[in-house]
């Protein structure tokens, strides 16, 4: 017990030396968490809050593209700017300028309004009222497309949203075009309303938690756990160099000429960086508590779950250090640990969901995304902040964390044995 | 006493052995000199006696107690001073000495009075405080000394323990290790300074090729040699006078 006392002691002296050390386990981690919750945030508000500037070529100059101009000014996403010119257009949106244009075909208003008095004229004659006025189905209309053109730079994500708004504005408009059509054959009278031309069907998002609290997942909600758990993870770097260090200035040497045992001297490293572990975590919360709402972000709502939440972190932590005890253990320069631990914590967090929901990844990836002990930690975290869960439901992820860390440090001290025994 | 059978060491992927069958016995108070030139095998032949490396083949003990079968033992026997300084540069003298102290399950009042006084004798208490990186290479070998000594080994292996050190250094650290040898502790040391180890040593082997090739008191060996008069002459005539490096 005394050999762990002094083994703990001695890294927390290494530990708390390295101002550069502590620089890199503590402040990179809040200045990346509040980087790119700021980023996210700012990228959900510009899809749903801030006004993006929408170029309209408008060919019509009709009631359609008239309903369209009203639908993007009376949005909250787009701010119109017009331009007759389509190769102009195009030039903008190719070199960035803009980041969408829209062209509106001639004649849609006309046509579409042809088209549905013909489907109209067909359907109450199928009903025998039929009435003179109403052109029959003689006409062959060509369909009408409407041209998106968008920057080359612009995210698959950011074009399926538009697309899907537009293609929802645009049925919408035939649909009322129906309905008045309908309403201009069926009365004389034009204030008489015979439809009501509101949605009928409406979504309304509810969260299925059990204690009927309602938890609005948000940047924050997201961003906090997946980036806390980044930096944890990042702890393997400067790990895997103190390791490294020890061997290249000849106290491991000096150390395994002693009556110590490797398993001691991994104690006192896990001991004291599981305490930086939390600590980040905790620095973590207090961003997403207290900082976020002064900078405009959401705040982290953690009522009731600081004690789940630590537990994850705990078990988190024991899981990244038996990555850097293993790490530490297998390289024998910086140059190997170094790079490795950088390079394979981003691919651990990219499998493990940080970036891309798992469930949105290719099958290969999604069976790997259950071997990262990210993906544990992350879905332990989600269970913990978005489902409101008690501590049985997070059981089998921190298991499997806690195994992960046996079985690394197990694996590390018998490759030392192996390497050093005599 | 150090009692050395056949012990061989051949590194991975090596087409010789760095140690070759060796016999040696070490008498308990004894100064002995391990010299050789580079690459001769004296580092590997300490590294294994200090556990730090297996050996191929071959056996030894120390004081009777047998490596393979109780290392931990062995260890709490055994003092090392390695060639590197070993030390961590950002704890201070004291901090480093507490700690390697402690691997030994040293602690208490006596295990802080023991580094104050090995701190005092050799000329550091007025640096206990400071950090390793700012000691000068002499005041590090010191320290580095005061590490392997601070729980009373009965063997002390020291690997060029005045490697780089300025006289006055040297002076200090060989005056130390000769009062340990005075109450007891048998010192085997390993050292390119031929005329230091003339001086210092009570019986000193030469290594070469991984074999012992003479063995005995500095005085024997030089009367041994046809015109020799230091223990360079005979290092010389025995070792001869071609370039050892190695890759």
């Amino acid at each position: 017990m005394h050999k762990l006392l002094a083994s703990t002691y001695k890294e927390f002296l290494l530990v708390t030396r390295d101002i550069g050390g502590l620089a890199v386990l503590f402040l990179m981690p809040l200045l990346l968490v509040i980087t790119i919750t700021t980023i996210q945030d700012g990228t959900f508000k510009t899809l749903e809050a801030l006004k993006m500037p929408l170029l309209v070529v408008d060919n019509d100059q009709g009631k359609v593209s008239q309903s369209i101009f009203d639908s993007f000014n009376a949005s909250d996403q787009f701010e119109v700017v017009r331009n007759n010119d389509e190769n102009e257009v195009q030039k903008l949106v190719q070199k960035g300028d803009y980041q969408l244009a829209i062209v509106i075909p001639a004649n849609l208003s006309r046509d579409l309004q042809l088209k549905v008095e013909e489907n109209v004229a067909g359907i109450i004659a199928k009903f025998g009222m039929e009435e003179d006025t109403l052109p029959l189905a003689t006409a062959k209309l060509e369909t009408k497309e409407v041209k998106l053109y968008f920057d080359p730079a612009a995210q698959q994500a950011f074009r399926i949203s538009v697309k899907s708004n537009i293609d929802k504005m645009i049925s919408k408009i035939e649909s009322q075009t129906i309905y008045e059509a309908f309403q201009e054959q069926l009365t004389e009278d034009e204030t008489e309303e015979i439809f009501d031309t509101e949605s009928f069907i409406n979504f309304r998002e509810i969260d299925p938690n059990n204690n009927q609290r309602t938890i609005i997942p948000n940047s924050t909600q997201h961003n906090i756990p997946a980036w806390t758990l980044f930096a944890i993870f990042f702890i393997i770097l400067p790990l895997g160099v103190n390791m490294v260090n020890e061997k290249n200035q000849g106290t491991f040497v000096r150390l395994r000429s002693q009556p110590v045992s490797y398993a001691t001297v991994l104690g006192g490293k896990t001991l004291v960086f599981l305490v930086v572990s939390l600590i980040q975590f905790a620095l973590m919360l207090l961003v997403g508590v207290y900082l976020f709402p002064l900078i405009g972000l959401p705040t982290l709502e953690i009522t009731g779950k600081l004690p789940l939440l630590f537990i994850v972190a705990f078990f988190s932590g024991l899981a990244a250090i038996g990555l850097g005890l293993l790490l530490g253990t297998i390289a024998k320069t910086q140059e190997q640990s170094a790079p490795f631990a950088a390079t394979f914590v981003v691919i651990l967090a990219a499998i493990g969901g940080v970036w891309v929901p798992v469930f949105a990844m290719p099958g290969l990836m999604r069976t790997l995304s259950n071997l990262s002990p990210m993906n544990w930690a992350l879905n332990a975290f989600y269970d913990v902040f978005l489902r409101d869960v008690g501590f049985l439901e997070i059981v089998p992820e921190i298991t499997w964390l806690f195994v992960f860390f046996v079985i690394t440090t197990l694996i590390a001290i018998g490759i030392n044995h192996r390497k050093n025994a005599v | 006493m150090i009692h050395i059978n056949q012990l061989s060491k051949k590194y991975k992927g090596a087409d010789t052995f760095s140690v070759s069958h060796l016999d040696l016995d070490i008498a308990d108070g004894e100064i002995f000199g391990l010299l050789g030139p580079n690459g001769a095998g004296k580092t590997t032949l300490i590294s294994m006696l200090c556990s730090l490396l297996k050996p191929t083949s071959g056996s030894f003990t120390i004081n009777g107690c047998d490596y393979s079968t109780n290392p931990k033992a062995l260890k709490q026997q055994i003092g090392i001073v390695p060639q590197e300084y070993a030390l961590y540069p950002s704890l201070t003298a004291y901090e480093n000495l507490m700690y390697f102290g402690g691997m030994y399950g040293l602690k208490g009042t006596d295990f802080k009075n023991k580094i104050a006084s090995n701190l005092e004798t050799l000329g550091l208490t007025g640096f206990a405080n400071k950090k390793i990186k700012t000691f000068s290479g002499g005041m590090k070998r010191r320290v580095n000394l005061i590490s392997g000594i601070l729980h009373d080994p009965t063997v002390l292996f020291l690997d060029e323990p005045t490697v780089g050190v300025d006289v006055q250094s040297r002076n200090v650290i060989l005056d130390h290790l000769k009062r340990l040898n005075a109450l007891g502790t048998t010192i085997v040391y390993t050292s390119h300074h031929l005329n230091e180890a003339e001086q210092f040593c009570d019986q000193v082997a030469i290594i070469d090729h991984g074999r012992i090739v003479c063995k005995g008191k500095p005085t024997e060996l030089i009367a041994q040699q046809s015109n020799a008069h230091h223990l360079e002459d005979v290092f010389l005539a025995i070792t001869g006078k071609a370039l050892r490096d190695h890759a």
